[in-house]
């Protein structure tokens, strides 16, 4: 038998940070998609001018490291001597970050549904907010779903990034405990098995969605 | 609000950071070609019969397309050290990185060989082509053609997790320089701010470089 320092109280404290990573998604996820779907139907009926200003807007938060945005926004609460916690700065900055992306999910969705069954709909006596509920949402949300599983994946991943702004979640507690017994490669194993536990049935979930829709085109 | 930007401090240090940000690139760029040839690797051993290349191909591409890519790091950092191979913090990160690359790769190489039906091959031979010409002048085009796109995507992927490094002690690349001067100055938002504009650069040139080319080589 392997001789380990590993114990029960360790993985209660790891799973104790994945609960944590799974919070800061919840949150990311729920901001992001709220945020995502006003930018992102948006976008998809407004004029160019105001279509561009936004895309411009929203890529700068893709084209700069999380890491960065981070640091960034918790330098600027300091500035302005917010009063808030470093879990609540991370849950902004990642439900802004989540929204980008979003936004452009969203956007693919709308620009998806076909002018022609919009039209159809309007001339059957339809309103242009029973247009949209009817019509365009349900067609918009398949082609949209598999994208957006995709997306809560990647924010998933990327909350471990807020390690460096002193939350501690999974991965840092793992640092934590790997710090305390020397035995990085078991330690490390069980966090990536964690992560692997939960990533694993979101993104069957999201092939199955996927295979599944596509059946009725 | 009590604080004062000093932005000449940043602006002093914008040689350094540009420096910086050159090994960012490069490492970007190095991942990308490990990244690219492994991850063709993998594309073939997951459609190969060879049960133990498939197994072994299958366990890379999960691993590194559903745990974060700083986990990645910190294996090849930390976790290899539990085996006796003590590196530094630069091949950890390029490592980690390339690691991360080939297994999304992968499947874009995977979807891009099947975009290009077995038929296209033998209407080629049957026209006179020998193979090499066959593949190079009808298969090579119609797989670019798929994979450009997500390429380049990688690519700015591979840019922004070169950041990283920094987690685990690099302080050669625009992160890692831009926390030295941090933790020298605590001018955190001035530095910070500049190294963000540095990344917005960097990725924008990238696109748009690739949209040059792009429209280039798929003008047909």
């Amino acid at each position: 038998m392997i001789e380990t320092d590993f114990s029960t109280t360790d993985l209660l404290f790891m799973l104790k940070g994945a609960g944590m990573t799974l919070t800061l998604t919840f949150w990311a996820m729920l901001g992001g998609t709220l945020l995502g779907l006003i930018l992102g139907v948006l976008r998809a009926v407004s004029p160019w001018w105001i279509n561009a200003a936004l895309g411009a807007v929203l890529d700068v938060f893709r084209s700069i490291p999380l890491l960065i945005q981070f640091i960034l926004a918790n330098s600027i609460k300091s500035i302005i001597g917010l009063q808030v916690s470093a879990f609540e700065v991370a849950c902004v900055m990642l439900a802004l970050y989540t929204s980008a992306y979003c936004t452009e999910i969203v956007r693919a969705g709308v620009l998806a549904v076909p002018a022609t069954t919009r039209r159809a709909g309007r001339s059957l006596g339809l309103t242009y907010w029973q247009d949209m509920r009817h019509i365009v949402f349900p067609i918009a949300l398949r082609v949209s779903l598999p994208s957006w599983t995709g997306l809560t994946l990647g924010v998933l991943k990327d909350t471990s990034l807020v390690l460096w702004i002193g939350i501690v979640e999974l991965l840092r507690a793992s640092q934590v405990i790997v710090t305390r017994i020397q035995e990085p490669l078991l330690v490390l194993a069980i966090c990536g098995l964690i992560y692997f536990l939960i990533s694993f049935p979101i993104s069957r979930l999201g092939a199955y969605l996927e295979t599944r829709w596509r059946e009725y085109d | 609000m009590g604080y004062t930007f000093h932005w000449h401090q940043a602006l002093e240090a914008l040689p350094a950071m540009l420096a910086g940000a050159l090994v960012t690139v490069e490492t970007a760029l190095l991942s990308m070609v490990i990244g690219v040839a492994c991850g063709i690797g993998l594309a073939l051993a997951r459609n190969s019969d060879n049960r133990l290349a498939r197994g072994f191909a299958t366990t890379w591409v999960e691993t590194a397309r559903n745990t974060p890519a700083l986990f990645q790091i910190y294996m090849t950092y930390f976790g290899l050290g539990s085996l006796g191979i003590f590196i530094d913090s630069y091949p950890a990160l390029l490592i980690g990185i390339s690691f991360n690359n080939a297994g999304y790769l992968a499947e874009t190489f995977r979807g891009g060989l099947r975009a290009v039906p077995p038929t296209q091959m033998r209407a080629a031979r049957s026209l006179g082509m020998s193979a090499p010409q066959a593949f190079r002048l009808v298969v090579l085009p119609q797989l670019l053609r798929t994979v450009f796109h997500p390429l380049t995507n990688q690519m700015v992927w591979a840019i922004l997790m070169t950041s990283l490094g920094v987690v685990v002690g690099l302080n050669t690349d625009l992160t890692g320089v831009t926390q030295e001067l941090n933790v020298r100055t605590f001018r955190t938002f001035e530095f910070f701010a500049m190294a963000a504009v540095i990344y917005y650069a960097i990725t924008k040139i990238v696109t748009l470089s690739a949209r040059l080319v792009a429209a280039r080589l798929f003008r047909y």
